[in-house]
């Protein structure tokens, strides 16, 4: 009763809905599973309505039941991922979780608490299931600074991974610890890919990363099957592949020389570049110009705020004082800053021609040094201190947490 | 029959982790304990950095309430260098703030509580003629129709098939608690996917404002985006226009959805007005999202409503605050049984609990990462239906009118608005006044452009160098959960020392000195009349713990001072 043999079962669909496109109507389907109901239910133990219902509910399970069970973790964190991922806009968290997933254990939106949400999970992660994490792990003090059911963050994670057929690491904390990591860092906080070595994890960092990036790769994955092309980081090609600083809408003033000097100043008003005000635009790969934030309304710097460069590891102690430029641009005389200036003041078209090129080489040069000197980053876009020569408190490297994952 | 001792771990559908530990008798609540099992330290991170750059730290703090912390700590910080903001910012802020809590109790009330009144399942039983019949007497809301309300049953359908039942598993589906009739239910469930729409449509204000939700920027001295009329990267027309729509847009849902399907449940569920009455003393200090540097000066006085009782209200003094630390795990110089005020806060972390894998914490004297605020030594309830009363003792005309009108329908005195129902239906309350007075906000904006009030930055005290030496400052929000207070002191342009109050904190803590429940234990266990009736499914419990809202990464958190060492952990 089938149609082509050659037009096979995709990964990607249900059984209900292969069927259904094999022009095998519902009647058809539930008569085939009022027999498997009768095999079942032979000896006589099943009778009559009794095999009904069963073939009813066999079919049911058949028909529904190849939505992907999705494990998605919270752990030491503000909930501000979760909420990231409710504001993605298009294919959102919902139409998900209601037609694409089975979201059998996140504790923000399910409904049952304790022993009940318990059972979910245990019963979720003996199957196959895709784990989503939020939040870093404590690791100090036998974990004692984040106890989910009366299980460390550390033990549950592992559990909750032991049967995963992708691990997906939402947000800074889930890829390095984040703020709590921040220096000192007093719970020792660190990333899933600091406790789960066997395998890929991939990173969406970002403090919060933007709804949509969590959506698409989680998309992506239930359309193709297989997790998106990252970079050295694990982090997702898509989102993460350039700098903000190379896709600003205000990058024309920077490379023409026109900066913002106090917020809301007469250049501010003009939409002039932030980078004086401390933008971390140009030591930055995130997609926050492209993309845009909530439904694509705006991003930070768009707002007139600099960048405080969150997709990148451990930003709140290599990217701060936020208001401080980032070094190596800033010394009079060498690079960017003195062309820069001097065009401020005379707006001279061969020095601006100069500019562009110099941006241009530094793009260049970023990019080379991305893709084959992987080890040098995280903050590969600090490799425009290494253009003009300073030594850059910024980009020592902590070897603990960059180094290469794959 | 026996005392029965039951864990509720993990408590979801909160921001956080909280535990709640409880004995019955009876199908009673005899005694509880609230405990919060994650702690961060933010705080003690914070030392030593630019008090500037302090709102982007302790923002993190919490991604649900965000900004809220930022305000306060941009607030506390402006009150400590005395820096006086420009009227359109602090415009701009209020906006901010009026619609993060609009938004955050539309999200709390369908998608964090919702299914504690909700039987999600019985919606599949409901007519869809009479669904949209029930909807379409309540307000005119366009989606109130058959056709939509027939799609959200097929839509709610097809998720359930083949038994897979996605966040909807292991819910207490059928519990003889839930009393909704199924049109009521599909309703909700209607409405329950509309809001998160809906919320991520309006939120965008503070995207317009400050790049980015959640964590939006924030800024020391005013606001960084600029109004200008005439450019296209600052704020001009075209964002007007925008907040314009977000701002209605949000004013209709609250006034055509939220607050009349809160009516409508509330209506099935009174006897919750009766339950989880907590501690009897409220307090706020202002309206819902004001914020202030300093002592609070607005158009409401700040106050404390002592024993539910709105003709008994004392003045607020920020002096009479003290965090206790009896029960939780942190070590005082001078013992257990002291409490410090914010300026003089020390915590050192010591975890004295079992070892995890754990059975029970309620076994020791010490059980929670949170610490216990104390005013004047008593606990307080603080929240909207604080907020609520303290206007209402005022005489705060809108919240009279309002509060009186709604509580008349329902047959309830303001004073319940202590206890389960009164604390779900305040928030609903307040967001409608919120939303109304938002619109006031944006005009008062508006104008202020025409007249070319512009200016959204102090450059005044940007420079370091014109700091004093020493300096301290406290900042205040009514933020979605309550009187949140942000407490900093400056040394040689860094933090010394940073200590935030935060409303879960005051409602989420554990016993103090005088062996005085916080807010959440009381309401479980305060009188001994709090229902359970069936420990595995534990409806009642999960209705009154959520009416407060929790957020328990605000709770807990960590000052430091001088380089205590943190972490010194004696496990058993």
């Amino acid at each position: 009763m089938l149609g082509s043999p050659f037009d096979l079962w995709k990964d990607d669909e249900s059984c209900g809905e292969y069927l259904t496109r094999q022009g095998v109507s519902r009647r058809q389907f539930l008569s085939l599973c009022g027999r498997v109901a009768a095999v079942l239910g032979c000896g006589g133990l099943i009778l009559g309505n009794q095999t009904e219902a069963l073939a009813k509910e066999i079919a049911d399970k058949l028909s529904g039941a190849r939505r992907p069970v999705v494990v998605w973790l919270q752990l030491q964190e503000c909930t501000g991922c979760m909420e990231s991922a409710l504001r993605s806009g298009d294919r959102t968290l919902e139409s998900l979780i209601l037609s694409m997933i089975s979201l059998e254990y996140n504790e923000l939106l399910m409904a049952p608490s304790g022993e009940q949400a318990e059972a979910a999970l245990g019963k979720a992660i003996e199957q196959p299931h895709l784990l989503v994490v939020n939040g870093s792990i404590p690791l100090r003090d036998k974990g004692v600074y984040c106890v989910i059911g009366g299980e460390t963050a550390e033990s549950l994670l592992r559990r909750a991974a032991k049967n995963a057929s992708a691990v997906l690491a939402v947000g800074a904390c889930a890829h390095y610890g984040c703020i709590q990591a921040a220096h000192p860092d007093p719970t020792g906080a660190v990333g899933v890919a600091d406790i789960i070595k066997d395998r890929q994890v991939v990173n969406l960092p970002g403090c919060p990363p933007i709804g949509e990036v969590i959506t698409a790769t989680l998309l992506y994955y239930l359309v193709y099957g297989h997790m998106p092309q990252v970079d050295y980081d694990g982090r997702p090609l898509f989102a993460y592949g350039q700098r903000i600083h190379d896709k600003c809408p205000r990058r024309a003033h920077y490379d023409a020389g026109q900066f913002v000097v106090s917020f809301d100043d007469d250049n501010a008003r003009k939409g002039y570049c932030l980078y004086k005000m401390g933008c971390k635009g140009p030591a930055t790969f995130a997609p926050c110009p492209v993309i845009e934030w909530n439904l694509g309304c705006s991003f930070p710097i768009k707002a007139g705020h600099p960048c405080l460069g969150c997709t990148e590891r451990n930003f709140f102690d290599q990217m701060t004082p936020f208001y401080k430029r980032l070094p190596g641009l800033d010394v009079p005389g060498v690079g960017v800053e003195l062309t820069a200036n001097r065009i401020g003041g005379a707006a001279v078209g061969a020095s601006l021609a100069g500019v562009a090129v110099h941006s241009a080489a530094t793009v260049l040069r970023k990019h080379q040094s991305r893709k084959e000197e992987p080890e040098t980053l995280p903050l590969a876009a600090l490799g425009e201190a290494e253009i003009t020569g300073q030594d850059n408190d910024t980009a020592k490297q902590d070897n603990k947490t960059t180094k290469s994952k794959w | 029959m026996a005392t029965q001792r039951i864990v509720i771990d993990p408590i979801t559908r909160i921001e956080g982790h909280l535990r709640i530990e409880l004995e019955t008798d009876g199908g009673m609540i005899g005694n509880a304990w609230a405990c919060t099992t994650q702690f961060r330290g933010i705080e003690k991170i914070l030392q030593g950095r630019d008090p500037r750059d302090a709102w982007a730290f302790v923002q993190r703090i919490c991604g649900v309430c965000t900004a809220v912390h930022a305000m306060a700590s941009v607030r506390a910080v402006e009150d400590a260098l005395k820096y006086p903001v420009p009227r359109a910012a602090e415009l701009i802020r209020a906006l901010m703030m009026e619609m993060g809590t609009i938004q955050d109790h539309v999200i709390h009330f369908y998608h964090l509580h919702a299914m504690d009144w909700v039987d999600v399942l019985s919606a599949l039983k409901a007519d869809p003629v009479q669904t949209a019949r029930l909807a379409g007497s309540l307000s005119d809301w366009p989606t109130n129709s058959v056709t939509h309300f027939s799609a959200v049953r097929k839509k709610l359908q097809e998720s359930v098939a083949g038994g897979q039942f996605s966040i909807f598993s292991n819910g207490y589906w059928g519990h003889p608690e839930y009393k909704l009739p199924p049109e009521a239910n599909l309703m909700a469930v209607a409405h329950y996917l509309e809001a998160l729409e809906w919320q991520r449509d309006v939120i965008r204000l503070q995207t317009v404002f400050g790049g980015k939700n959640p964590h939006p920027n924030f800024l020391v001295g005013g606001m960084a985006c600029s109004i200008n009329m005439d450019n296209q990267m600052t704020i001009n027309q075209v964002s007007l226009a925008q907040l314009e729509g977000m701002i209605q847009r949000a004013r209709d849902f609250v006034e055509k959805v939220y607050y009349p399907d809160m009516m409508v449940i509330a209506s099935f569920y009174k006897e919750y007005a009766d339950i989880g009455l907590s501690t009897p003393n409220l307090m706020a200090v202002g309206e819902a999202g004001y914020s202030c540097a300093g002592a609070p000066a607005g158009q409401l006085k700040a106050g404390i409503v002592t024993d539910s009782d709105i003709t008994n209200m004392s003045p607020f003094d920020l002096r009479k605050i003290a965090e206790f630390i009896t029960s939780s795990w942190y070590a005082y110089p001078d013992g257990d049984n002291a409490g410090h005020h914010p300026w003089q806060g020390v915590t050192t972390p010591r975890y004295t609990g079992p070892t995890p894998p754990y059975r029970y914490l309620s076994d020791d004297n010490k059980y929670t990462w949170c610490k216990a605020p104390r005013y004047d030594g008593k606990p307080l309830q603080v929240g909207p239906n604080a907020r609520l009363l303290v206007a209402y003792a005022q005489g705060h005309t809108d919240t009279v009118k309002l509060l009186d009108d709604s509580l008349r329908q329902l047959g309830m005195k303001p004073s319940q608005l202590n206890s389960t129902l009164g604390r779900t239906l305040g928030r609903s309350l307040e967001t409608l006044l919120i939303a109304r007075r938002m619109t006031e906000t944006f005009k008062t904006l508006v104008e202020g452009i025409k007249q070319r009030d512009v200016s959204t930055f102090n450059s005044e005290l940007w420079d370091p160098d014109s700091w004093p030496k020493s300096a301290q400052g406290v900042g205040f929000v009514e933020d979605a959960r309550g009187t949140l207070s942000h407490w900093v002191q400056i040394e040689n342009r860094k933090i010394v020392r940073y200590e935030c109050v935060v409303p879960s904190t005051w409602n989420s803590s554990g016993r103090d000195s005088q062996g005085q429940m916080g807010p959440y234990e009381h309401a479980l266990a305060g009188n001994g009349r709090h229902p359970l009736f069936d420990s595995k499914r534990p409806l009642e419990v999960l209705r009154t713990i959520h009416s407060f809202d929790p957020c328990q990464s605000c709770a807990v958190h960590l000052t430091d001072l001088r380089g205590t060492p943190v972490g010194e952990v004696i496990a058993r």
